[in-house]
């Protein structure tokens, strides 16, 4: 590694976030603000101690709206990472780049929405009268909905390996069980079965049955990012970000990259497994726990793939859950995921694998060192891993 | 007549949309180095030439995805309307929906034929019928 690298010079030091709901009676912007000071507080700072702010593009509450509210006094950095769900670990990515470069000294990333009661993303028709140019090639056609994108490109997947939907069940039931033990998810208490999720109703056939397709949630989270040098100092064991990069490559598309030759792997994921890896000088048998980003359960499989944790068209196979679950080879989604959880757009699968790395989960797995955390897939993507002091 | 979502078009777009008011599949070809195009851009990506035409297709081509969206119900379709990506025998690919064929009976590497279907506002969409149907 050259003395160039990012890996461990910055660190998450701390993590807030509200409760997560089907309807938070609040604004997007309260939220927002809720879950900054809680991560800050958390890191056992002030706000005038942070310098920096990053969030999605795609977030309605802008940065000095924050910034006023929670009384922040100088902000030397503030920027924002577009393409959905793709971007949260690359908001991270940019708060460690501030940090370890000195243009900042403490940043918080944060996302909030009130994507169940407001604008829901799973279902847009009525809202849209003019097609954005991308989406010109699609709606015209009733390809509308993220999950009917991502299943266009997934059964060219299913065919080309036999993949059946079947073989999606283990990610939605170490999902759901993973939520069911713990009390902030939306589903606490409520896991399913392999008949239950063969017996869901299609949302897109043959591919995307409901109990494939994440939540819909209002909530936000936030983490604050630091140099590890002071984040030795603060009072929660830091998570220190051993690796972060984005992905994308020739063709990407928001959520249609239909035009490549092969659309039968996440190659946006290809490239952030390979950087990740090679900046933490870690390979996949390192890793304790990944949250690995579950809007739709095929992408799932095709990460595991792409990350390397095993081959091209195994991931059928591979996949148990046995070796998904708590104890398991590769314990996944142990806050319960995307699909169990909540979906705050993939930060809180961030902030569980924070809780993991500090043993403070409500599903703690013995001896973390390492964990991983992907961005949402089949979009311009990110990815970190974050490890022990 | 019935109605779809109309498309946005923009400069770079615009032959494509207006040569299928004439039942015209055009495909954008580079000037420079002859490659073909889709969806359209101002800028070749292998030679970076920023001339370009555009080639009628023989709208014969192959299905390699498709899906039957089932829920939320989309205004406009009726349950059971595919979606599929076709694979034109020019090479390039677009995003269609199959028409003549039950749900049941669609398949990848089904050959299918453009129909040119028209829809309210002047809209004209190319859609996909089997190749073995008349
Ligand atoms: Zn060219």
């Amino acid at each position: 590694m050259s003395d160039r690298t990012l890996s461990r010079k910055a660190a998450i030091a701390g993590i807030g976030q509200t409760e997560f709901s089907k309807d938070s009676g609040r604004s997007e912007l309260q939220l927002a603000c809720e879950a900054v000071l809680a991560a800050i507080t958390d890191a056992g700072l002030t706000p005038s101690d942070v310098d920096g702010l990053v969030t999605f593009t795609m977030d309605t509450s802008e940065e000095m709206e924050v910034a006023r509210n929670v009384g922040m006094t100088e902000v030397s950095m503030f920027s924002r990472v577009h393409y959905g769900g793709g971007a949260a670990a690359g908001t991270v990515l940019q708060a460690a780049m501030a940090v370890a470069t000195g243009v900042a000294d403490a940043v918080v990333c944060y996302r909030a929405f009130n994507e169940r009661s407001g604008n829901r993303f799973g279902n847009m028709t009525g809202r849209i009268t003019t097609l954005p140019p991308w989406l010109s090639w699609y709606a015209p056609y009733g390809l509308m909905t993220p999950a009917s994108w991502v299943a266009l490109h997934a059964h060219r997947y299913m065919e080309r390996y036999g993949v059946t939907n079947a073989d999606f069940a283990p990610i939605a039931i170490v999902d759901r069980t993973n939520a069911a033990t713990n009390p902030g998810a939306w589903f606490y208490e409520r896991p399913i079965t392999f008949e239950e999720h063969q017996q869901s109703r299609w949302i897109i056939e043959p591919v995307l049955r409901l109990l494939d397709c994440c939540q819909e949630s209002d909530g936000g989270v936030a983490v604050l990012v630091t140099s590890t040098e002071r984040a030795r100092d603060l009072p929660n064991p830091p998570a220190v970000i051993a690796a972060a990069s984005q992905g994308a490559t020739f063709d990407s598309e928001m959520m249609t990259s239909y035009y490549r030759d092969d659309l039968t792997g996440l190659p946006e994921m290809g490239v952030v497994a390979k950087r990740v890896w090679s900046q933490s000088g870690l390979t996949p048998s390192d890793i304790s726990t990944a949250f690995l980003y579950d809007h739709f359960t095929p992408f799932v499989l095709m990460q595991l793939e792409e990350l390397g944790f095993c081959g091209r068209g195994e991931a059928k196979d591979w996949a148990t859950v046995e070796r998904l679950s708590l104890g398991g080879e590769l314990p996944i989604n142990t806050s319960g995921g995307l699909l169990g959880e909540a979906y705050i757009h993939g930060m809180n699968g961030i902030t569980e694998c924070v809780r993991q790395i500090r043993g403070t989960s409500c599903n703690q797995l013995a001896n973390v060192e390492h964990a991983l955390v992907t961005s949402g897939t089949g979009v311009p993507t990110s990815g970190l891993i974050l490890s022990t002091l | 007549m019935s109605t779809r979502l109309a498309p946005t078009i923009t400069q770079d777009t615009a032959f494509f949309w207006e040569g299928l008011k004439t039942d015209q599949l055009l495909i954008q070809r580079c000037e420079g180095c002859g490659s073909l195009r889709h969806p359209p851009r101002p800028m070749c990506p292998q030679c970076k030439s920023l001339s370009w035409s555009a080639i009628e297709a023989t709208g014969r081509g192959t299905v390699i995805s498709y899906v039957i969206p089932r829920h939320p119900p989309m205004p406009f379709f009726d349950d059971g309307y595919i979606v599929a990506l076709v694979e034109l025998d020019e090479g390039v690919r677009l995003v269609t929906n199959l028409i003549d064929i039950s749900a049941e009976d669609a398949s990848m590497g089904l050959r299918v034929v453009v129909r040119f279907e028209r829809f309210d506002n002047d809209l004209v969409l190319p859609l996909f019928a089997p190749e073995n149907i008349r």
